[in-house]
């Protein structure tokens, strides 16, 4: 058998596993397994320049691949930066694993240099990790890791990989594992017959029912099935933030996405359904509004997730269905093939005349400023258009990512890639990056605000590095934009540290700093002629800054505390 | 409602830090925890007693479920169960003290482990109310220290937790 080190071992484990490339920056406790990448090509190593934007460049991998993202981090301040993206994965179910270095064994517990406890730190926000005790283990922990990371409910998975573990002078048989068995793990394969068909009545009975499905569809490969499903029922469906792009948006059975920034004609139908098929998503508070006991009265709850803990958490099901989405929606298809019960046509075209009547409403309609000033919503219309709406989109958080949200309309699964749960600012650009690794071809946009943007800037060298492509489009209205809108709403217009127009930097010059494009836009009428010349260039990072109308809010916006019919659909008009 | 929570897990360094750290990152309570390696060394069984409404009773054992180390779980107080709670409890026990103090350990059926001129350890064994009920009678200004072990309990007949 072949003799390895540990550090060796590591990476050809990662070979073994299908790995091809790792985002990581290095240090002490990991100058061992950086030896060992130096002397092999199987593993490409990207050098980012923060490791949080390594967490985030794997997951926005991740994200646009259904592959598992991997990190490599040093010990200490490396751990801990890794910290926000580790969470950023773990809230929105992210298949990644990251590997961080620790002090030598003999020295944990002693306080020493660059010491942190990384299983202890990351517990909360991780699905599972390991201490790598000693180099023999490392192939079994690394196919455990991968095992865990990337089925059921996915989540990042933490190793933790003493220095001494890694020695470049003990070396070891090396066999990876084909198989790996966990009695105390085990994934469910699909779902309980007996629940579907229940489901399967319930649907074919309803009058007003209403499809609403999350991630969990686009994690679990469950698309395909979504769409055949929805169209065969004929039903109005709705996406979270996370599922967008599970099922066209083009497609005149979707009515936008739901929740707290969700259109009116969503929001309307998921209140007064009488029906709801909820797949793959988890009744998130910013989906159900603050109070559950007002969400949406009428509703039969059916809920399909892969994880028993995500049914009756927030909201109970009527009709709980544990097990991934795809062989259950499979299963749903071919039992309603089998009814001999139809769906309710009569009630049906009844219930699409009244959602047609929310629709008129046109919640989305942006209106043209008369002085020339863009509106943030037109800048993201503009750039569908020009990507023909087929762009890997990242975004950071706040409004640009609400308006990203509504305005570009994916019709495809693993184009929107966002940090939905945590939340997380400084998400979009490594996030952009991971997508550009994965498909160097693709358009690869990041829809960002100059605050979120500001928070990992400093990727600009990765991306000068590795001469991404990345197209930024920043929509630049001088604040903090969400938090600016919730105080112009809540706090009579005082605005606590959202501001700092006096204080930004000119983004095109910091783009041109890192050999990059940068272009500015500040009149709608070059809009367009700006953005085109942005995307022609196909070779390089443009940075576009577009200044929009700063005092532009997101609508529609739920009241809260109120059921999902209640929403300010305007700076004029409520519910 | 009160609950006994009996959970088999692998015997492993960080396996307990992930069930209490779920109940805090969870905001559930813990009232009291017990954990030990099994006959199977490879096995810890780890009991704890929590309360809440159904809900969040079928929340928190979902969520233990998810947890890698766990291995299975069962909610004792489902079904017919022995719970039991050890205590050792320093007393003062000086002149006229000793028979009264003795008599009251008689009665619960405790028994005198260690004893000096001016103390007595008595061992203590019953479920938590027995305990709480021994401490009540033997009075104020008598009890000098109090080691409770936590509850431990185990299903009635022939149902099992086990592999």
């Amino acid at each position: 058998m072949e003799q390895l080190s540990g550090g060796d071992m590591l990476i050809r484990a990662l070979h073994d596993e299908g790995v091809e490339i790792v985002f990581g920056y290095p240090g002490g406790a990991v100058l061992h397994i950086y030896d060992a990448i130096f002397q092999q090509d199987k593993v490409e190593h990207i050098l980012v320049r923060h490791e949080q934007a390594a967490t985030h460049a794997a997951d926005g991998y991740a994200r646009a691949t259904g592959k598992p993202g991997v990190v490599l981090v040093t010990s200490g301040p490396g751990a801990t930066n890794a910290i926000t993206g580790i969470a950023t994965a773990y809230m929105d179910s992210i298949p990644m694993v990251v590997i961080s270095g620790q002090v030598e064994s003999r020295l944990i517990g002693s306080d020493s240099f660059q010491e942190t406890d990384m299983v202890g730190i990351s517990r909360p926000v991780v699905k599972h990790s390991f201490m790598v005790q000693e180099a023999a283990e490392i192939p079994q922990v690394v196919k455990k890791a991968f095992h865990i990371a990337t089925t059921g409910r996915p989540g990042p998975v933490v190793i933790d990989v003493p220095k001494d573990a890694t020695d470049p002078k003990v070396k070891l048989p090396y066999e990876y594992p084909q198989e790996i068995k966990l009695r105390s793990y085990s994934v469910q394969g699909k779902g309980h017959s007996g629940q579907i068909k229940k489901a399967v009545e319930a649907l074919l009975g309803a009058k007003r029912p209403m499809i609403y499905t999350g991630g969990g569809v686009i994690q679990g490969e469950g698309t395909e099935q979504l769409t055949r499903l929805t169209r065969k029922l004929g039903f109005p469906i709705t996406n979270t933030l996370m599922g967008l792009g599970a099922y066209p948006s083009s497609d005149k059975q979707f009515l936008g996405m739901l929740g707290m920034h969700g259109t009116y004609e969503a929001n309307m139908a998921m209140h007064y359904c009488d029906v709801l098929l909820a797949v793959g998503a988890r009744f998130d508070d910013r989906v159900t509004n603050s109070d559950t006991a007002k969400f949406c009265p009428d509703a039969t709850v059916l809920h399909i997730d892969v994880d028993p803990a995500s049914i009756s958490k927030t909201v109970a099901a009527d009709v709980p269905i544990v097990g991934p989405v795809a062989p259950v929606l499979e299963e749903m298809i071919e039992q309603l093939d089998k009814s001999k019960t139809k769906v309710d046509e009569n009630s049906l075209a009844v219930w699409w005349k009244q959602i047609e009547q929310w629709r008129a409403k046109n919640c989305l309609a942006v209106t043209m400023s008369e002085d020339g000033t863009i509106k943030p919503q037109q800048v993201v219309q503009a750039v569908h258009e020009i990507t023909k709406g087929d762009a890997f989109v990242s975004s950071d958080v706040g409004q640009h990512q609400m308006f990203a949200a509504q305005y570009y309309g994916f019709d495809k699964p693993r184009r929107w890639i966002n940090s939905g749960g945590l939340g997380t600012m400084g998400f979009g650009l490594p996030a952009a990056m991971g997508v550009q690794f994965a498909y160097p071809d693709a358009v690869s946009v990041c829809i960002t605000g100059e605050g979120s943007f500001l928070m990992n800037q400093q990727e600009f060298a990765t991306c000068m590095q590795y001469q991404l492509p990345i197209k930024i489009i920043c929509l630049n209205n001088q604040a903090l934009g969400m938090v600016k809108q919730w105080q112009d709403m809540q706090y009579g217009g005082r605005y606590s540290h959202s501001t700092y127009a006096e204080s930004l930097p000119d983004f095109s010059k910091l783009a041109e700093a890192y050999g990059h494009v940068g272009i500015k836009i500040s009149k709608y009428d070059e809009l367009h002629s700006k953005l085109e010349q942005a995307f022609a260039m196909q070779d390089k990072l443009v940075f576009v800054d577009v200044m929009v109308d700063p005092s532009e809010h997101v609508y529609p916006m739920a009241i809260k505390g109120g059921a999902m019919k209640d929403m300010v659909l305007s700076k004029t008009e409520r519910t | 409602m009160r609950h006994i929570i009996s959970v088999l897990m692998e015997n492993e360094p960080g396996a307990l830090s992930r069930v209490v750290g779920l109940f805090s990152q969870r905001n559930y309570n813990i009232d009291s925890l017990t954990v030990a390696p099994t006959e199977d060394q490879s096995l810890s069984r780890l009991t704890l007693t929590t309360s809440g409404d159904d809900a969040r009773i079928e929340q928190i054992t979902k969520h233990l479920n998810k947890l890698v180390d766990v291995v299975k779980l069962v909610d004792l107080t489902e079904g017919a169960h022995i719970e039991r709670e050890l205590m050792l409890i320093k007393v003062k026990a000086a002149g006229s003290q000793r028979a009264e103090v003795k008599s009251t350990a008689d009665i619960f059926r405790g028994q005198i482990v260690d004893l000096t001129a001016n103390v007595f350890t008595i061992q203590l064994t019953g479920t938590g109310d027995k305990l709480d009920a021994f401490i009540a009678a033997l009075g104020d200004n008598v009890v000098m220290e109090v080691a409770r072990t936590g509850v431990s309990g185990i299903a009635r007949g022939e149902k099992v937790l086990a592999l």
